[in-house]
């Protein structure tokens, strides 16, 4: 059979898979199924700067259509993967178009999670993953500025708060609900949930926490309201869910391939449970050497794990096994985190964190795990060389400013 | 709209024309360059988009940010006095004709 490998899902990890294959040498055809009506796009700018309207719809795009034909790289939009066929090594189109393959890269992102709520009060609730999405969201922003209704953010995680930090900036007013008692919960550790909750209240933000909603309904037209379980009542013009995704593990799991810890399980190499299939991006759960699954919903984990999801069905050998790093921008404040604090047992701020920029570092016992910084690009890379490395500064280190981190890398 | 050289590690190189408002790294990747990775996607944050800009034109650009020279002490390749990173440069029309060269490799030291 002529080799032919079919990448499922046209996002970042998609694209670097297909590019990589090239890069690597594979003569073979490439094709690209992805199943919106765009070519591979930025989604870090849907939320903030494109959302804003500082940056145009073409910046969006990743590659020309050019490149893609020099590259010999065939890209099928609006093309919806029905199944995967294991044994006869082929998937099936909506449709039923069948497209054999010699290696299969699965890259199939994720779906935001919604609210259940009556078809009245849905068309006012809205997500965000793709840039049909945001051209939705940003119409549904101008409205509510224009009539002066509240945005309503359900949900106080990064895409929320973006979202609620751009409708700020466009003189939205802003809600934000939260049904953990802080927000960023998940990611950030209590005193810097403190500082975001503090940042965007300063910036006119209403902010509940705690907050259990009971019931969306439609007021009017243009209104939904939102009800508590503790009665308060929320107006809003529109609701943006941002509650989190589920990876898209269906046809994995449909056809056979491994899913667990809430996504399509691979190693370092991004090997699936299935012989010439391998999967990469916010749709694989990692399963680590001691057992446990890391789900990563980032840029830099598409990147590498699309990297290695191709070099592995050439034959090569690139596991992805670097610190994980995640940036956010809210309002002129760049948080960058590096590694994964789990389940630290000290935290060290490093610098003023009522001044412009600072670090918080977390240690499990002596040793350093993950450091978010804000403002200080150069901490956030030396934290992650300090991470990889294993060189651990003490927490006396940490908090004295006057010691030179940098020098521990040297150290012999 | 500016046109603009990227001469790539291995030799190659190619001239394109980039809307105005655009950033360099923004130029290089939709037009496949593949020395610019441009992971962040122009945020200022990765460090993967350092190039060298025309040294004798270096002085006509804007001098790079705080954030910038900070994430430039950090590059793998070799850090020259015409570095920049990509992102950070914009594509206006007394751009037209630079140069732009970019290193074999991206990342951190």
């Amino acid at each position: 059979m002529t080799q032919h490998i079919v990448v499922i899902g046209a996002g970042q990890a998609g694209l670097q898979a297909g590019e990589t294959l090239r890069s690597e040498g594979f003569e073979g055809a490439i094709t690209l199924f992805g199943n919106e009506p765009h070519g591979p796009y930025h989604r870090p700018p849907l939320s903030k700067a494109w959302l804003a309207g500082t940056v145009g719809s073409e910046q969006l795009a990743m590659r020309s259509a050019a490149v893609l034909e020099r590259k010999k790289i065939v890209l099928k939009t609006d093309a919806t993967v029905q199944s995967i066929d294991v044994d006869a090594r082929s998937v099936v189109l909506h449709g039923g178009d069948r497209v054999e393959y010699s290696g299969l890269i699965i890259a199939t992102g994720a779906t935001p999670r919604t609210i259940a709520c009556d078809s009245d009060a849905r068309k006012h609730l809205c997500t965000l993953r793709s840039r049909d999405d945001a051209s939705a969201l940003r119409e549904r922003l101008e409205q509510c500025r224009q009539l002066a209704l509240p945005l309503v953010v359900v949900g106080g995680g990064f895409i929320g708060l973006e979202v609620a930090a751009t409708a700020r900036k466009l003189g939205v007013e802003v809600t934000v609900l939260e049904a953990a008692p802080r927000l960023l919960e998940r990611a950030l550790s209590p005193e810097l949930s403190e500082w975001f909750a503090n940042l965007h209240t300063g910036h006119g933000v209403r902010l509940v926490t705690g907050a259990r909603i009971r019931q969306i309904a439609a007021v009017s037209h243009d209104a939904v309201e939102l009800r508590l379980e503790d009665g308060r009542a929320f107006p809003a013009g529109t609701v943006l869910v941002g509650i989190g995704v589920v990876a898209n593990t269906e046809l994995a799991k449909n056809a056979g391939i491994h899913c667990d810890g809430g996504g399509i399980v691979v190693d370092d190499h991004c090997r699936t449970s299935a012989p010439r299939i391998t999967a990469a991006g916010d749709c694989t759960s990692r399963r680590t050497d001691q057992g446990q699954f890391v789900r990563l919903e980032s840029v830099q984990n598409a990147i590498e794990q699309g990297r290695a999801a191709a070099c592995t069905l050439l034959g090569r050998s690139r596991p992805f096994t670097g610190t994980p790093w995640f940036w956010s921008e809210q309002y002129d404040k760049k948080l960058q985190i590096a590694g994964l604090r789990g389940a630290s047992t000290a935290s060290v701020v490093r610098g003023d964190s009522n001044g412009n920029g600072f670090s918080i570092f977390h240690f499990d016992d002596a040793r350093l795990v993950s450091v978010d910084s804000i403002n200080s690009p150069s901490e956030h890379l030396l934290a992650r060389k300090l991470i990889e490395s294993g060189r651990s500064p003490t927490l006396e280190q940490v908090a004295d400013t006057s010691v030179d981190l940098a020098s521990l890398l040297k150290a012999d | 709209m500016p046109t603009v050289t990227y001469i790539e590690s291995t030799g190659e190189t190619l001239t394109v024309q980039i809307p105005e408002d655009w950033n360099l790294m923004q130029g290089a990747v939709v037009n496949g360059i593949d020395g610019i990775v441009g992971e962040c996607g122009g945020s200022c944050v990765c460090a993967t988009c350092h190039c060298y800009v025309d040294a004798q034109r270096f002085g006509e650009l804007p001098p790079p940010s705080a954030d910038e020279s900070e994430l430039l002490s950090c590059v793998i390749a070799e850090r020259k006095p015409n570095s920049r990173l990509a992102c950070q440069i914009k594509a206006t029309a007394g751009l037209d004709g630079m140069t732009i060269t970019i290193p074999s490799v991206q990342g951190l030291r």
